[in-house]
């Protein structure tokens, strides 16, 4: 590592570029999934922990991660998945939450309303992303990723993803 | 615990997620409605991903005890490449789909039990399976609310959906008493199975009761099947596997 002054500050930032397959406008920082860089000469350990357990997109942020730092010189890459403590929404970006909102995907409430084992529960007052209305109800509570419900908002009658509580 | 044990009781719970990933699976496209086809599906993916997670490390302890392996243990040679006697799943996972009742039952009771086993396991000895219990019990908590409310939809539902549910409790109850019986390699696991099953019949009895559904007479008492955490399997698995391992016993080694 003679040519490039790197510190952990500037990785975090290549890691900016590296987006979630399945929700491109979020980067893997704004997802929260990155924990930990560990750096030594020209190694490199990244610690993620996995969204969902069966999450497919994570197999290739693990790849694209490699790739990436593959050209800023760095011989030995190491991406290490760690379990516990379990991911949550709640290590979402703000920055993230706004992106998603955008996209229009309904970014997860921050009171974790829904993680319960009650049976036929009131659903969650999800805000539409597209007319910010909370008249909305839930059609489904499993949607297109394994993250995501479906929801319809009464007001506007537009259809649309919440990124759900986890 | 001993390291033999230690890869029985991983590659036991392993076999459990992915038979009934497998069998959920089953379901791709068709599914009674496409929501409910997506949200089986969606649970297909859970247990699978917790399979991938208890099967790396089964591999990881399997290459320690077999010092330098020539072809060292993974994920995909220990899904693909075991035989059926060599599985350890419960036999209520492998039971066939049969209808949406049957299917929405089988979820239920096995999703109750996993909670429970994970409330228990997120606590336990071994680090690396604590984690994977913490890590998966939030999901599972998705399928557990959602099997629950599909089985007071059916049984409190039509007369034929109540028929229905009916007869998948004659089917699959006799599947159930298993899950409690600690196998060999599960006694030195920490894990207290008379709480998991006092706790079981508790909450099957609330959730029977609010959909006008009784447990068979004899309830947890009644004659249990058992041997599926042993290898000693139903005639089903043998064609799961058959079809689940297909590609890599025809065309050994390939690859995506």
């Amino acid at each position: 590592m003679t040519t490039y002054q790197i510190d952990k500050k500037n990785i975090y930032r290549y890691l900016e570029e590296i987006k979630d397959p399945e929700v491109p406008v979020l980067s893997i920082i704004d997802l929260g999934i990155v924990r930990d860089i560990k750096m030594n000469d020209d190694e490199i350990e990244v610690i993620i922990t996995p969204t969902y357990t069966g999450c497919p997109a994570m197999d290739m942020i693990t790849t694209t991660i490699k790739i990436e730092l593959a050209t800023l010189g760095f011989k030995k890459i190491k991406v290490t998945q760690a379990l516990s403590p379990a991911w949550t929404t709640e290590w979402m970006s703000e920055e993230g939450k706004r992106k998603l909102k955008e996209y229009g995907i309904a970014p997860p409430n921050p009171k974790q309303q829904v993680c319960d084992q009650k049976l036929f529960a009131a659903a969650e007052a999800v805000q539409c992303p597209h007319c910010d209305s909370y008249h909305t109800h839930r059609i489904s509570e499993f949607g297109s990723t394994a993250c995501k419900a479906l929801y319809q908002c009464d007001d506007c009658k537009e259809p649309f993803d919440y990124f759900k509580c986890h | 615990m001993n390291l033999q044990n230690l890869i029985n009781y991983s590659l036991h719970l392993a076999d459990n997620s992915l038979i009934l990933g497998q069998r959920n699976a089953g379901w791709c496209g068709h599914g009674p409605v496409l929501e409910q086809d997506i949200a089986i599906t969606n649970i297909s993916l859970d247990l699978i991903g917790q399979a991938r997670n208890f099967y790396q490390y089964a591999a990881t302890l399997i290459n320690q005890l077999t010092n330098k392996p020539i072809n060292p243990a993974t994920e995909d040679s220990l899904a693909y490449l075991r035989k059926e006697r060599e599985f350890r799943n419960c036999l209520l996972v492998e039971q066939p789909n049969g209808d949406w009742a049957q299917t929405i039952l089988r979820q239920f009771f096995f999703s109750q039990y996993q909670y429970l086993l994970f409330e228990q396991l997120q606590n336990g000895k071994d680090g690396q399976l604590a984690a994977i219990a913490e890590k998966s019990l939030k999901e599972v908590t998705y399928h557990l609310r959602w099997s629950g409310e599909w089985v007071i939809r059916l049984g409190d539902g039509t007369e034929e959906s109540h028929k229905r549910m009916v007869k998948a409790i004659e089917e699959l109850w006799r599947y159930t008493g298993e899950m409690f019986i600690p196998a060999d390699y599960e006694k030195q696991t920490g894990i207290d199975f008379n709480k998991i099953k006092e706790e079981w019949n508790e909450k099957i009895n609330i959730v029977f009761s609010e959909a006008s559904l009784i447990p068979p007479s004899g309830g947890g008492g009644a004659f249990m099947q058992t041997g599926g955490k042993e290898g000693i399997h139903t005639e089903h698995l043998g064609y799961i596997l058959t079809e689940l391992q297909y590609m890599q016993r025809a065309y050994p080694g390939c690859v995506w």
